[in-house]
C-alpha cells in the first residue's frame, strides 16, 4: 500500500440480498485497485455440525445455508440421501419439490430485482420487491407451515400435499406477479439511472467462465447456456418444456436482463408444473428417522439455483450420520474469485451493484 | 436513451393511491396459515412422556420434566416435555414424531414478556391461552415418521391347526423381523411393564441393525427363558408400547421369538461371565422357569445348585401346561439344557415331602420353592366327582407327557382363562367338539384376546354368562351339565361387573366330558409341620418379602406359589430376585 491508496472496509452491513458479509478495498483516489472479501463469522461451521447429527435432525440445519432461498438446500440434501439409502420418492412429490423450487426462484428473483435498484440508490423498487415477494411467502406458509425456513422437503418426498386450492391461490399470485413486473420495469430497466450504471459495468472475459467455473445467470450472462435444469435435469424438470436463457453482454446490465427474464420463466414453469402435476403420494415410508443407518457410499447431486449451480457432495459410512456433507454454493467462485478480480479497476460507487449483480450469499461460502 | 428514460421512473408515483402492503399490528390481527408452526401446545392426558419429541430435537430444546400432578403409572413416564423457547427452531419435527399425536403446534406467533424466563415452559401445563387455538401445524398419522402398523404374523390356517399340534405361529423372516423392529421409538416404557424388566428397546434395536447374537445376549443378562417368552408371554409390555395408543405396539414377543429361534446351539452364541465357585450350596424344589432361572443365575455367581423335580421332564407348567402348539417340546429342551450346561444339577422323579425338605433343609444352605399351582379349584357342585368331570389341568399335562386321554366326541370346558383356552384348542386337536362356558360375558375374559380369537377360528364355541348349578349322570357313558344362567350386576366404577345366577331357570347340556378351568391352588403339604408353621401364607399362596425370602429365614419361594400374577414371566422374575436375595442373605443381610 502506497502513500497514495486508502485502505476501506466495505460492509459488512447486510443490506439483504448479497448477505453480511464485507469487502476489502484499496483505494487510489475512487478507483479500487485491490479487493479482498471477508465472509465474517456469522455463517459457519454447517458442514461439520452436520457430520454430528443423525440424518433428520440436519434438516432444519441445510436450509439455514442459504437464507433468501433455503429449498435448493433442503431439496439437494434431501435427493443424495434417497440416493444413497435407495429410497424411490412417488411422482408427485417430484412435481410438489419442484414447485416449491421454482417459487423459491421466482422469491427469490423478485427480491434481487429490487435489490439491484437498491444497489444504486433506487430505494422504492426495494421496498416493492420485499413486498411483493411476501405474497409468496404467503404461499409457503400455507403449504410449509414456514415462511422463511419451509423445512418441507424431507427425504422420501414433502412433508404435507398440497392444501385445498392452493393451486388456484398460486396461480392468482403468478397473475398479480405478472400484472406487477411491466411496473417494476418501467423504474428499473427503463430508467436512466440503472442503464448508465449497468451498462458496460463489471465486464468478464468470457474465458473466465471456463477458467473460474461460473454458473447460473453470471455464465449466461455470458453466452453460455448452461443451466442445470436443463443439462442434468432433476426431481420433474425432464417434463417441463423451457429454453435455457442466456445474453451476450457479459456485464452486469446482461445479468439483470437474465434474470429479468427468468422471473417470466418461472411463472411460466409454476404454470406447467400446476398443469401437469399428477396426483397421488407424496411421501414414500422412511426407516424409523431416529436410527436410521444409510448403506456406505458418496454422491453429488446438483441442482440450479438462483445464482448458480448448488451442489451437495455426501458421504455415508453405514452410520446413522452423515460422514462428510460439502456444500458446493456458487457464490463461493461468485463471491470470492470473481469478485475480488472483478472490483479492480472499478469505481467505488460500483462496488455495491456488483456484489448484487453476482448475488452473493455468504454462509454457502463459508460453510 | 433518451428524456423518456428519465421520465419513466416516475410512474413509480402511481402506487401513492394503492392500499400498503403492510398491516397495522396489532389494530388488524393476522392470523397464520392453518398449517402454520408456532407455539406448542400439549395434550396432558394424551401424551405419556415417551421423551420421543426430546429425541428428536435438533436443538436439545425439549427437555423431559416432572410435572406436578402426573404421576408415572402404567405406560406412562410422568414426565412431560418443556419447551425453550430460546433453542427452538419450529420445525415441527416433535410433532411429526409424536407416537400418541399430543403434542401439536398452534398457528400462534406473537406472544411478548419482559422475561426471558417466560418462554421455557411446559405446553399444556403452563397455560398461555393459546391452547384451545385449533388451527396449526399437526401430525398426519399416514405421513409421518411414526410407523404405525405391525408387520403381520403369519399363522397355520384354522383348518390345518386342528389336525395337529404343530406350531400355530409361523414366525417373522428375517426382512419382516427387522421391519417390525425398526418401529421401535426406543422410548422404554415397556420396561416398567415387564415383571422381569428386560432390556426391551435393547435387544429390540440389535435386532433392527441385524445385530441377532447381540441381542440374545442382552435378553440372556435377565431371562434364561427368552424363547420361551418370545412364544408364549403374556407380553405385558406391548400394553405399554408407546405406538400402542394410536397404532399397533411394537411385537416385542414375536421379536423375542425370532431372534432366539435363529439359533439352534445356545452355547455358541451366550457369551457367559462364570464367577469362581463358592461353597455354598442352594436347593431348588420345582424345574419351572421360576426354579430353573434362579438356578442359572445361581450357578453363574458360583454357587453349587440342585434342582429337585416331581415329574419326568423339567419345565414345569411350561412343560405340563402350555399345549405343544404354543410351545414345542425341543424349543423347551434346547434353553433347559443350556441352563443344566452351566453345572446345574437336576434331580428329576424327585417327589419332594416333608421328610425329605428336611434333608433338603441339612443338604443346602438356602432353598427355593418354585413348585407352582397344582391343585385345581373345584366347581363346588353336587355331583362334581362324576368320572367325567376331569380338570384342565391334569388334562394339559396327560397330553403333553403322551398320556392316553379320552374325552370323548363333545366337551365342555368351564372357565375363561388361558388354561380354559388350552384345554378347549387341545380338545379340537383331539376331534371334539367344544364349548367354553364362562360366567362372565367374552369381553371379561381374562385369557389373551389373541388366545380367544384363534379358539373361535378353530371351531371352538364361546357360551357366556353359564353359571353350572350340578354334575348328573347321562346315559351311553355321557355327562350332563345342569346350567344356569347369569345377570351380569353392575359393581360401581373401576370394578368388573359381578355375574349373579338367574334363579328358577334351568338348562341342560349333555357332553362326553366336562372339563374344568377355573384355577389353581398351591398344594403345600410337602412342608414339614414345624415349618409350615413358621412360613406366613396369604389367600394360599407363600408371603415373601422385596427379595422373595419368606418369613423363614433361608427359604425363598416365586413363581406361582407366592406370585398373584401367575405367568411365566413374573416366575421368572421372582427367581432372578430371589438369586440377589440369596446372594445377600449369605452375606449375612436377612431384609
Amino acid at each position: 500500500m502506497s502513500k497514495e491508496e486508502v485502505r476501506l472496509f466495505i460492509g459488512p452491513q447486510h443490506p439483504g440480498v448479497t448477505g453480511n458479509m464485507s469487502v476489502e478495498v484499496l483505494l487510489r483516489g475512487d478507483t479500487i485497485t485491490w479487493a479482498r472479501t471477508h465472509i465474517g463469522y456469522l455463517h459457519r461451521g454447517f458442514e461439520k455440525l452436520m457430520e454430528r447429527k443423525i440424518f433428520i435432525k440436519s434438516f432444519p440445519l441445510v436450509c439455514r445455508i442459504c437464507v433468501p432461498e433455503p429449498d435448493t438446500n433442503e431439496e439437494n440434501f434431501a435427493r443424495g440421501l434417497e440416493e444413497l439409502a435407495g429410497i424411490e420418492i412417488p411422482e408427485r412429490a417430484k412435481w410438489i419439490r419442484t414447485l416449491v423450487l421454482e417459487l423459491s426462484r421466482l422469491q427469490m428473483f423478485i427480491m434481487w430485482y429490487g435489490g439491484i435498484a437498491g444497489s444504486m440508490g433506487l430505494s422504492t423498487p426495494v421496498q416493492w420487491g420485499i413486498g411483493d415477494r411476501d405474497y409468496i411467502l404467503d404461499l409457503f406458509e400455507e403449504l410449509t407451515g414456514g415462511r422463511i425456513y419451509h423445512i418441507y422437503i424431507m427425504p422420501g418426498g414433502v412433508r404435507k400435499d398440497l392444501p385445498e386450492g392452493f393451486e388456484e391461490r398460486v396461480l392468482k399470485v403468478m397473475d398479480m406477479v405478472e400484472r406487477r413486473l411491466p411496473e417494476y420495469d418501467e423504474i428499473i430497466m427503463e430508467n436512466a439511472v440503472v442503464q448508465k450504471r449497468l451498462k458496460g459495468l463489471a465486464k468478464i472475459p468470457k474465458e473466465w467462465v471456463d477458467e473460474m467455473g461460473l454458473t447460473g445467470p453470471v455464465a449466461r450472462a455470458c453466452g453460455f447456456p448452461y443451466d442445470v435444469r436443463k443439462d442434468h435435469p432433476y426431481e420433474a424438470y425432464p417434463h417441463l418444456d423451457f429454453d435455457v436463457i442466456t445474453e451476450d453482454g457479459c456485464d452486469a446490465w446482461s445479468m439483470l436482463l437474465v434474470r429479468r427474464r427468468e422471473i417470466d420463466l418461472s411463472i411460466d414453469l409454476i404454470r406447467q408444473i400446476i398443469e401437469k402435476m399428477p396426483r397421488g403420494e407424496f411421501l414414500a415410508p422412511l426407516p424409523n428417522v431416529l436410527y436410521w443407518k444409510i448403506p456406505p457410499g458418496e454422491t453429488y447431486v446438483k441442482s440450479e439455483s438462483t445464482r448458480g449451480e448448488y451442489g451437495f457432495y455426501v458421504v455415508t459410512d453405514g452410520s446413522d450420520k452423515p460422514r462428510r456433507v460439502h456444500v458446493n454454493g456458487p457464490s463461493f467462485v461468485h463471491g470470492i474469485t470473481l469478485l475480488e478480480r472483478l472490483l479492480v479497476g472499478q469505481n467505488i460507487a460500483d462496488v455495491a451493484p456488483i456484489m448484487v449483480s453476482l448475488q452473493t450469499c455468504p454462509p454457502e461460502m463459508e460453510r | 436513451m433518451g428524456l423518456k428514460e428519465v421520465l419513466k421512473p416516475l410512474g413509480a408515483w402511481r402506487q401513492i393511491a394503492r392500499k400498503p402492503h403492510t398491516i397495522l399490528v396489532p389494530r388488524t390481527p393476522r392470523e397464520a396459515a392453518e398449517r402454520y408452526r408456532g407455539f406448542h401446545v400439549n395434550d396432558l392426558e394424551k401424551c405419556i412422556g415417551c421423551g420421543t419429541c426430546a429425541a428428536v430435537c435438533p436443538n436439545e430444546a425439549i427437555d423431559m420434566v416432572p410435572v406436578e400432578g402426573i404421576e408415572p403409572r402404567k405406560g406412562d413416564s410422568g414426565f412431560r416435555p418443556r419447551i425453550d423457547y430460546g433453542r427452538c427452531c419450529w420445525c415441527g419435527l416433535c410433532v411429526d414424531s409424536c407416537p400418541t399425536t399430543s403434542l401439536r403446534m398452534t398457528n400462534e406467533y406473537i406472544w411478548v414478556r419482559e422475561t426471558p424466563d417466560d418462554f421455557v415452559y411446559i405446553p399444556g401445563y403452563d397455560i398461555k391461552g393459546f391452547e384451545e387455538k385449533e388451527k396449526g401445524y399437526r401430525k398426519e398419522k399416514d405421513h409421518s415418521f411414526t410407523h404405525y402398523q405391525r408387520v403381520p404374523m403369519r399363522e397355520l390356517p384354522p383348518e390345518e391347526r386342528v389336525e395337529s399340534f404343530a406350531e400355530v405361529v409361523l414366525g417373522y423372516a428375517e426382512e419382516e423381523a427387522r421391519r417390525e423392529a425398526d418401529r421401535c421409538v426406543g422410548c422404554g416404557l415397556c420396561i416398567a411393564g415387564c415383571p422381569d424388566r428386560m432390556h426391551i428397546p435393547d435387544y429390540i434395536r440389535a435386532i433392527a441393525s441385524g445385530e441377532y447374537a447381540r441381542s440374545v445376549n442382552i435378553m440372556y443378562e435377565n431371562n434364561p427363558f427368552a424363547e420361551l417368552c418370545g412364544k408364549v408371554c403374556t407380553r405385558r409390555c406391548e400394553s405399554y408400547c408407546s405406538l400402542g395408543h394410536e397404532g399397533d405396539p411394537v411385537a416385542i414377543r414375536w421379536l423375542k421369538r425370532f431372534a432366539t429361534e435363529r439359533f439352534s446351539d445356545l452355547k455358541e452364541v451366550i457369551k457367559v461371565r462364570k464367577a469362581e465357585a463358592k461353597d455354598r450350596s442352594v436347593g431348588i424344589i420345582g424345574a419351572g422357569p421360576g426354579g430353573l432361572t434362579a438356578a442359572y443365575y445361581l450357578a453363574l455367581r458360583g454357587y453349587k445348585v440342585t434342582v429337585y423335580e416331581a415329574m419326568p421332564e423339567p419345565g414345569g407348567m411350561t412343560m405340563a401346561g402350555i399345549p405343544k402348539y404354543r410351545f414345542p417340546f425341543p424349543s423347551l429342551k434346547k434353553q433347559v439344557d443350556f441352563i443344566l450346561s452351566q453345572g446345574v444339577e437336576l434331580k428329576l422323579n424327585y417327589y419332594v415331602d416333608p421328610e425329605k425338605f428336611r434333608e433338603l433343609m441339612d443338604r443346602h444352605d438356602a432353598i427355593y420353592i418354585g413348585v407352582g399351582l397344582m391343585k385345581p379349584w373345584t366347581l363346588g357342585v353336587p355331583g362334581e366327582d362324576h368320572p367325567n368331570v376331569i380338570y384342565a389341568i391334569d388334562f394339559l399335562r396327560k397330553v403333553n407327557f403322551n398320556e392316553p386321554v379320552e374325552i370323548g366326541k363333545k366337551v365342555v370346558v368351564i372357565g375363561g382363562g388361558d388354561v380354559a383356552m388350552d384345554a378347549a384348542r387341545v380338545s379340537r386337536r383331539l376331534k371334539a367338539e367344544v364349548i367354553v362356558a364362562y360366567r362372565r360375558r367374552k369381553v371379561d375374559m381374562p385369557a389373551d384376546h389373541e388366545e380367544i380369537e384363534g379358539a373361535e377360528e378353530e371351531g371352538v364355541e364361546i357360551w357366556e354368562k353359564i353359571i353350572p348349578i350340578r354334575v348328573e349322570d347321562a346315559p351311553e357313558g355321557k355327562v350332563k351339565l345342569v346350567y344356569g344362567k347369569a345377570k351380569m350386576v353392575d359393581q360401581g366404577p373401576g370394578r368388573r361387573p359381578k355375574p349373579v345366577l338367574i334363579e328358577g331357570e334351568e338348562y341342560e347340556l349333555v357332553v362326553d366330558r366336562i372339563i374344568v378351568a377355573i384355577g389353581q391352588q398351591a398344594d403345600l403339604s410337602f412342608l414339614p409341620e414345624d415349618v409350615a408353621e413358621k412360613i406366613e401364607t396369604e389367600r394360599g399362596r407363600i408371603k415373601v418379602n422385596h427379595r422373595q425370602m419368606t418369613s423363614y429365614p433361608g427359604i425363598f419361594a416365586g413363581g406361582d406359589v407366592a406370585n398373584r400374577v401367575a405367568d411365566a414371566i413374573s416366575a421368572i422374575a421372582d427367581g432372578l430376585r430371589a438369586v440377589k436375595g440369596i446372594e445377600l442373605y449369605f452375606q449375612g443381610e436377612v431384609d
